[in-house]
């Protein structure tokens, strides 16, 4: 796993290796100060009846100086480094999961839902960017600091050095056993939490139902319990973690007043020259950060204990293969607009009980009309969606064109068959560029003549800023049959040889759907025409309308020879004359 | 589009105020303690280098004076007291961080429930006019600032400041001239944390900024994922996420890079300070110079410079610049706490909805041809219409809705309805037809009081609207809405909502009603099945037919479907039109629906265009009539 996200790092290499080499400098310089400290003091403190030498205050207060800029330098650098291969990291990262969703397939992004992606490129990318910076600087710093000023202390106190070596093991198992019982506390209540918080979430996009229904008094108990829940566990593992603190007092006053005793003690009984106050006081700085460090890496390591689900998570992305794509010597042409099905079966993951297409036989001409219709779940969506291969058939052979579709090239292929699908998206930025998605380089005459054909120049102009009129992030703006027509729109300016219309004139009235389809017929004669469509009226003038049931191909034939011979077709026919036609 | 949170306006004056009162309010003996604690405990650090100078000039005589043996004992006392404070602030210290565990954590808790029981009775129009995106970050972002702030950094400064002051007072008692100089060393940390730590600050709300753009375009291209495939749009979606992603990183940098150099800048600083301290010290004692202290005028501290005393002086700036850059590191953590508290207490202060409403529903029970109140529940219900003179009126719960001339509007100067005049009588089905934003919705929206009307009247059985309790009138209305909403709970919880106290048998025969019953029990765990993420693993149409269940089971007299079928293809729909026509059996409805055959068979259909009435009628005169209904019906129209 830590291969696979370090693999993000790139050209942030140089950073990521020069924020630990300076923090290394930077480190080494803040031990060595209290060292020069100890003999600006001892300059100063020169005891009984010695004269001051101000020239060694000087000398010493110089040096100080010197070591302290040339510190501040590293520090400094360390920091800016951090912060650029931290930066750099994540949108490294953020780049590769980005970049590796856009060459998933449908049954790739369906096996993760929307959200879980959105999260994993935000909320995940940030924890392991966190922990990514916690690593190149605090988690180097921290040992670093424990051992050289645990040296120091040997070097400037001598025996009195074994105290500090003698705190290092009990604190760290106490601060261990906190970290333990408190990162699967921790762990627990974060969930808790985030379930608190999509309650809110729920309650502010539900505030209708719960105010016709009057159950605010309900969702305020509903939101007590569960705020209360949070709480008590979050406390607990707050109190936990509050623990931290007084041991580290403790062992720090428990360091500080041993120092001081059996300092004082050996200066006095054991005449030891090397001990002065000045070394004393220098040795309990030291003492203090030895301390620090313990806990900083204590911290540090629970951090990155709680990011691995993170890590994890953004892992699963990057390990995922793309279950679709194209062969090697593809084939880059599509010949014409005929589409085979042969014996195809399909289902959407390999532990499906049920195919959701089974024997699938069809031939189609290039430039037929195709009617397709059926009840929910009768598969018509998953029939088309094999053709622009979105899904591969699990059994069985779809050809476009007369030649497997697994032969294309995907991009060739895709541009030749081009799809409006059911759950359609307008995307944020005016209605030009939103139609120059099916063809970059289409000029204003062209993008005018297609939205001519899905009956949208009309409407279009009616807007105040017209073609350059601003979308909303969904489409918010346009009314639903408005959307529609401009994906349809869009789909046509691919020229594509074969379309697919998914249930995409749902929310069109009868009259504009008919100029739809006869500007089809009209315009783009050649090319092969697949409709989706709950309403007969729809499909009424296809060359051929299949009926779906079930998964399988329930009758094919003209509305003639289907109305009153096909039960399901008569059926949806009668209810939709006798109850009035869908608007 | 992607600027999901406007600019952070400036934190209002006296916010700080406000948390500390509202944390104080919340635990007043306990928040006292924890403050007693840190105080005392603040001090008590500060203490250590007294001791240590004491300790040291008593060595320092010692030697060649008798040595362990003469001074041993003075030592050994020095160390029991400062063992004694140690053990005190240890005990204070442990006391105070377990406390503040339980205050942050329980004043945090208070702060959700008044945000979240504040919420619950905001009106209708704050939801409809705040983003949800922005209300959500209330509870996220802002409460997590807040909760560093009052955790964390509040403690942290208090001790800090504390420290701060103590030894600004020793330091006052050693040497007023030495304590000038680091005065003057303070003066440039100040202002190295303004220019550095403000620098981080715009960044990071510059980074802000760009986090909020790069997760709006992240939402935007997941959301649309399967588009960009169809139309191998991949590599343009991949270069406009590179420029986002990359102003992104651009922020991020200039940002971290600032408060990453603040520490080692503050730092170094203080090391500059106590070579001009030691420097300057020397030369003062070099040079007998007078001192003056607190200390010197109490003839405490000797008149002159001495080695003693410039060593714990020293001591003390060390410890005085540690303490100055913990304040300065947790200003920026305090200042972004302020802000997300503003904007919290902003929504603690938003005007709850206000109900004027004093007739109630009540149980009722036909006594003698009377109609009275009773306690248990029985089929009937009345509103209890107390009067003026202190009678009380019962008028049976029947259905009877009458809007008259009725104008109203969201936003001043655009009106929505004008002069709308609806009768609907108890047990008919009233269907509102025409294009969006006609008014349709609207018109379901002040029926419950979710708006007020500006000009006209509605009735209901009667009673003008405005004198029932809000509760007891929307007790009386089942909605089924469009863009169902469904809660996290099992699908029998979910049909529950309606009635709380319904049996799981009525549960079922709801759903057997609406006509959910039969792919409820298809599902994995039938009735027992959970749903989250709004029904996530439920198809549109089946929700739909959840929330029908659910109003099915309030069995109010009063229902109104506002599209509540729209995503259920025909052929189920002509299965739940019998479970439809079995609910609307009996009660008023009103019907909102692009699907003619759903409307067809209604009492009264009301064309609306651009808010006023154009038709109304039954369905036959309504084609007869030739209007736009007629065309509408021929299918001439658009209507969604």
């Amino acid at each position: 796993m830590i291969k696979k996200l370090a693999r993000s790092i790139r050209e942030y290499k140089t950073a990521s290796i020069l924020t630990p080499i300076f923090v290394t400098f930077e480190v080494i310089l803040e031990c060595l100060i209290p060292f020069v400290i100890a003999k600006l003091v001892a300059a100063i403190d020169v005891g009984d009846g010695a004269a001051i030498e101000l020239k060694n205050i000087i000398m010493y207060g110089g040096i100080l100086l010197a070591m302290s800029f040339v510190s501040l330098v590293c520090g400094a650098l360390s920091g800016a480094f951090c912060a650029k291969a931290s930066s750099g990291y994540a949108k490294n990262l953020r780049k590769d999961i980005f970049y590796k969703i856009q060459d998933f397939s449908f049954e790739n992004i369906d096996k993760f839902s929307t959200p879980s992606l959105v999260t994993r490129m935000t909320t995940d990318v940030n924890n392991v960017q966190f922990s990514f910076m916690m690593i190149i600087r605090i988690a180097v710093r921290c040992p670093l600091m424990l051992i050289f000023s645990l040296v120091m202390t040997f070097v400037m106190g001598g025996s009195l050095g074994w105290i500090f070596l003698g705190v290092i093991p009990p604190l760290s198992l106490l601060l261990y056993l906190i970290m333990k019982r408190a990162i699967p506390l921790y762990h627990r209540v974060f969930k808790k939490y985030d379930n608190l918080n999509e309650s809110v979430q729920e309650n502010i996009r539900g505030i209708r139902v719960v105010k016709s229904y009057v159950r605010e008094d309900y969702e305020k108990k509903k939101f007590d319990r569960a705020a209360t829940d949070v709480q008590v566990d979050f406390t607990k593992a707050e109190r936990i973690l509050a623990w931290n603190n007084p041991l580290m007092q403790f062992f720090f006053y428990g360091v500080l007043s041993s120092v001081l005793f059996v300092g004082s003690y050996l200066i006095l009984s054991v005449g030891e020259p090397t001990y002065s106050v000045a070394t004393v006081s220098q040795l309990i700085v030291y003492g203090m950060q030895i301390l620090m460090s313990l806990m900083m890496l204590s911290m540090v390591f629970a951090m990155i204990v709680m990011s691995v689900e993170s890590a994890r998570r953004v892992c699963e992305i990057l390990d995922e293969k793309s279950t679709l794509t194209s062969p090697d010597n593809a084939v880059k042409e599509v010949a014409d607009g005929s589409v085979d099905f042969e014996g195809v079966n399909f289902k959407y993951s390999k532990n499906a009980e049920r195919n959701a297409l089974e024997g699938v036989d069809l031939h189609i001409k290039s430039g037929e009309t195709i009617g397709i219709i059926g009840g929910t779940g009768s598969s018509k969506t998953s029939l088309v969606n094999l053709i622009s291969r979105l899904y591969d058939a699990t059994e069985g052979v779809v050809k476009v064109g007369g030649r497997d579709v697994k032969e294309y090239d995907l991009t060739a292929l895709r541009d030749a068959v081009s799809v409006v699908l059911q759950k359609n998206e307008l995307f944020s930025g005016t209605i030009k560029e939103n139609l120059r998605w099916g063809d970059p380089d289409a000029t204003d005459e062209e993008l005018v003549e297609a939205c001519k054909l899905a009956q949208a120049d009309e409407f279009i102009r009616s807007f105040p800023d017209g073609y350059d009129t601003h979308i909303e992030q969904g489409g918010a703006n346009v009314s639903g049959g408005q959307k529609q027509r401009l994906c349809i729109a869009r789909a046509l300016l691919k020229k594509p040889k074969i379309l697919i219309l998914d249930d995409s004139t749902s929310a069109v009235d009868t009259r504009t759907d008919a100029l739809i389809r006869k500007a089809f017929r009209e315009f783009i004669p050649e090319t092969t025409k697949f409709i989706i469509a709950q309403r007969t009226s729809s499909v009424e003038d296809a060359d051929r309308i299949i009926v779906m049931d079930g998964g399988r191909i329930n009758a094919v034939g003209t509305h003639e020879q289907l109305l009153g011979k096909n039960d399901i077709y008569t059926e949806v026919y009668t209810t939709q004359n006798k109850g009035g036609d869908n608007v | 589009m992607y600027n999901k949170r406007q600019k952070r306006p400036a934190a209002k004056k006296g916010v700080l105020g406000r948390v500390l009162k509202s944390l104080f309010c919340a635990y007043p003996k306990t928040t006292t303690f924890a403050l007693f604690c840190i105080t005392v405990n603040a001090v008590i650090s500060s203490l250590p280098s007294i001791f240590m100078e004491r300790v040291f000039t008593v060595v320092g005589t010692a030697i060649g004076n008798g040595g362990w043996a003469a001074y041993g004992g003075e030592i050994v006392r020095y160390m029991l007291i400062l063992i004694g404070l140690y053990a005190v602030s240890l005990v204070l210290g442990a006391i105070d961080k377990q406390m503040m565990a339980v205050i942050t954590q329980g004043y945090l808790k208070k702060l959700r429930l008044t945000m979240f029981n504040g919420m619950q009775d905001l009106p209708i129009k704050y939801f409809d006019t705040n983003k949800n995106g922005d209300i959500m970050s209330y509870y996220t972002n802002d409460v997590d600032t807040l909760r560093q702030m009052v955790s964390q950094s509040l403690p942290q400064l208090l001790t800090s400041s504390i420290m701060v002051l103590t030894l600004f007072f020793i330091m006052l008692w050693y040497s007023f001239w030495l304590t000038l100089v680091v005065l003057g060393g303070v003066a440039v940390i100040v202002f190295v944390t303004k220019i550095v730590g403000g620098g981080a600050g715009k960044y990071f709300v510059a980074m802000q900024v760009a986090v909020g753009r790069l997760e709006g375009y992240i939402e935007e291209m997941m959301n649309g994922q399967k588009v960009v495939k169809v139309f191998c749009h991949e590599d343009a979606a991949k270069a406009d996420f590179d420029k986002v992603n990359e102003a992104l990183y651009d922020q991020s940098n200039r940002a971290n890079r600032y408060a990453n150099m603040l520490m080692p800048i503050l730092g170094n600083i203080g090391h500059v300070l106590y070579v001009l301290v030691a420097i300057l010290g020397g030369v003062f004692i070099l040079n007998n110079v007078m001192n003056a202290s607190i200390g010197t005028f109490a003839g405490a501290v000797a008149a002159t410079f001495n080695i003693a005393l410039v060593v714990a002086f020293l001591q003390m700036t060390r410890q005085f610049c540690n303490n100055i850059n913990q304040v300065s590191n947790q200003v920026n953590a305090v200042v972004m706490g302020i802000a997300g508290a503003d904007r919290i207490f902003r929504l603690i202060d938003e005007q709850p909805e206000v109900d004027g409403g004093y007739v109630t529903l009540v149980n009722a029970k036909e006594v003698d041809g009377v109609l009275t109140e009773c306690e248990e529940r029985t089929d009937e219900w009345a509103w209890k219409h107390p009067h003026g003179d202190g009678t009380v009126t019962y008028t049976r719960l029947c259905g009877d809705v009458v809007l008259t001339e009725v104008d109203f509007e969201y936003e001043e100067g655009k009106p929505v309805l004008r002069d709308v005049s609806i009768y609907a009588e108890p047990g008919q089905k009233v269907a509102l037809v025409g294009a969006t934003g006609a008014g349709k919705t609207t018109i379901t929206n002040l029926l419950n009081r979710f708006y007020d009307i500006a000009d006209g009247k509605v009735r209901y059985d009667g009673i003008n609207i405005n004198k029932i309790k809000k509760s007891d009138l929307r007790r009386s209305l089942g909605i089924v809405l469009q863009d169902t909403n469904l809660f996290t709970g099992t699908v029998m919880d979910n049909i529950r909502y309606g009635k709380l106290d319904a049996t799981d048998e009525e549960c079922i025969a709801a759903a057997k009603l609406a006509g959910a019953d039969d792919f409820i029990t298809r599902l994995p765990d039938g009735y027992n099945t959970m749903l989250s993420g709004n029904g996530a693993n439920l198809s549109q149409g089946q929700r739909q037919l959840v929330s029908i269940a659910r109003a099915a089971v309030a069995d109010p007299p009063v229902m109104i479907l506002d599209e509540a079928t729209s995503s259920i293809d025909t052929r189920t729909e002509a299965i739940v039109s019998r479970g439809m026509d079995a609910l609307m059996q009996g009660r008023t409805v009103f019907v909102i629906a692009h699907r003619l055959s759903t409307i067809k068979n209604s009492d009264v259909i009301i064309v609306l265009d651009h808010g006023r009435i154009i038709e109304r009628g039954s369905h036959e005169k309504l084609l007869a009539q030739k209007g736009q209904y007629y065309s509408l019906y021929t299918g001439a129209f658009e209507m969604e």
